[in-house]
């Protein structure tokens, strides 16, 4: 019988609220690579180089208490008059917990007319999300979301 | 440890709770105090399933469309070359199942009466339960009485079949010896691990589940929840689901169909 | 071709900023769920979305696994011209689905 750590009770309920919030259940005690402080920044600095970050003028809005991590509507707005001269080039969006931290990332002109878009993410477990704007000057901004995502009461095994 | 028994000791401490202060005979729900389930679910997913452009049941609804429209079988008959526009045709239909088919002196829900017409009058093959093409077949026709009074009666016909669903619904079963009447009558609108209880009106058939990332009918849900409540869920189509299907409907008459409802 | 759905006004003023809501069907496999036999389900993601209005690029977005199923998105863009707005969804294979709606600006 091969040996097993032992895991604390948090652990096993974190990995079933990971694998609940990706959308299926393991009954085996196997995980994937959650993203780790590090590889989400790896993923910011893919995205906008070395510039410094300026907390501000990005909102996002996500229910602060999440029903199901398989689908949480999340909308990101910032503050632009969107003009020719003074508009949002990029917005990206980032998450801790999740196996991999990008969510989703955007670019926009001054067409946009509002520097503001939504959508429903995946997330595995409680956990801040961010988003990052650029600005048509180089500057970047950024603001985020801290999120509760619950388990669910009953779970289900994947669809065969 | 592993998460199933995580589950376990988890939940078997709430239902400890529902044994000991549960009441001996399950209590209906007054007419007057029903609640969709929609009214349990946060404020978000309501908004995504009270907005058509954003409620993902809408693109099965739409392929159902397509379905409806689409020949079939030896026949290469559409559902609309007999039964017109479904936006007129297929009216109220949806809130009046499941309904007891003379012929088969038996009820049967839409799914089942879909796949009668395709076999008897399109000669096509049966779609499969949950099959795609039929969840979509469904939620189209169901969405057709959204905002209709559900109109599931008891009479002679379904007197009997509406109580074998009752006696199901109030009856403890599987490894934690748990009612669906305890949850659903008796403590509706409390909490069980950080989700609320709804009162399992199944006005929003078949519903887009969160939890399922996809559309699914109210078969699945029950035996989901059978599952879940460690019992032996009954198989797609069994008598005694449909029996339940029944009661669950004519518990829910008069209420509003919802169809393509979001849950969590 | 899998179902998608525009939702665009059909007639808008000119100048109007305009929402434009955008849902497709697809799983969005994110290729970290164990399957029934024990081996996980492969990545499969819808990871790219454009829209062109009469031509013009006015949204574009890269998709991650993170993105739910069935995804839904939705933007804004100034009405400028009546004409044509194009979306195209394209997946991790390169297979791209391109859709169409009309706008009328006054």
């Amino acid at each position: 019988m091969p040996q097993k750590t032992r895991q604390s009770r948090r652990d096993v309920l974190k990995m079933a609220g990971a694998f609940a919030g990706c959308g299926g259940l393991t009954l085996l005690a196997v995980r994937p690579a959650a993203a780790t402080p590090a590889m989400m920044q790896e993923a910011v600095r893919n995205a906008i180089g070395e510039a410094t970050v300026n907390k501000g003028k990005v909102k996002l809005d996500l229910p602060p208490i999440v029903e199901n991590g398989n689908s949480v509507p999340c909308t990101v707005s910032v503050d632009s008059a969107m003009t020719a001269n003074d508009y949002v080039k990029a917005i990206h969006i980032f998450n801790e917990k999740n196996p991999q931290p990008n969510v989703i990332s955007v670019r926009l002109s001054p067409r946009a007319g509002r520097a503001a878009f939504s959508t429903r993410i995946r997330l595995a477990d409680s956990q801040t999300v961010t988003a990052m704007a650029e600005l048509s000057d180089g500057t970047f901004w950024s603001g985020d979301i801290d999120v509760i995502v619950t388990l669910a009461a009953c779970i289900e095994e994947v669809k065969p | 440890m592993t998460t199933l028994a995580a589950f376990l000791m988890r939940f078997a401490a709430l239902v400890t709770v529902f044994l000991v202060a549960g009441r001996v005979f399950a209590v209906e729900i007054p007419l007057n105090e029903r609640r969709s389930d929609s009214e349990f679910i946060s404020a978000d997913t309501r908004a995504m399933q009270n907005d058509d452009a954003a409620n993902p049941g809408m693109l099965s609804v739409a392929d159902g469309e397509a379905l409806w429209n689409a020949k079939a079988g030896t026949t290469n008959k559409s559902c609309a070359d007999c039964h017109g526009d479904a936006t007129a045709g297929m009216k109220g239909v949806a809130a009046r199942y499941p309904a007891v088919i003379p012929a088969q002196s038996r009820p049967v829900d839409l799914e089942q009466r879909i796949n009668m017409s395709r076999v008897a009058d399109q000669k096509a093959a049966a779609l499969p339960f949950e099959s795609k093409e039929l969840l979509a077949l469904t939620a189209y026709i169901g969405r057709q009485s959204r905002g209709m009074p559900i109109a599931v009666k008891e009479d002679a016909q379904s007197k009997k079949f509406i109580a074998a669903g009752r006696a199901i619904f109030e009856r403890r079963q599987g490894q934690l010896e748990l009612s669906c009447a305890q949850c659903h009558d008796d403590n509706w609108g409390k909490k069980l691990a950080g989700n609320l209880v709804p009162q399992a009106q199944p006005t929003g058939y078949p519903i887009y589940r969160l939890e399922w990332q996809e559309l699914g009918s109210l078969q699945r849900r029950l035996r989901s929840c059978m599952s879940a409540m460690r019992a032996e869920p009954y198989d797609f189509g069994a008598p005694a689901l449909v029996d339940l299907e029944f009661f669950l409907m004519w518990r829910a008459r008069g209420m509003a169909v919802e169809t393509p409802a979001v849950r969590p | 071709m899998v179902r998608a759905l525009i939702h665009v006004p059909s007639t808008a003023k000119s100048g109007e900023v305009i929402e434009i809501k955008t849902l497709i069907s697809h799983v969005m496999e994110t290729g970290y769920r164990i399957g029934v036999t024990g081996a996980p389900i492969p990545r499969d993601i819808i990871d790219q979305f454009v829209c062109t209005y009469n031509g013009e690029e006015i949204f574009r977005a890269q998709l991650f696994p993170a993105i739910a199923a069935n995804p839904f998105i939705s933007f804004f863009t100034v009405a400028t011209a009546s004409g044509t707005l194009t979306f195209s969804w394209t997946d991790q294979h390169g297979a791209t689905q391109v859709q169409t709606a009309e706008i009328k600006v006054e």
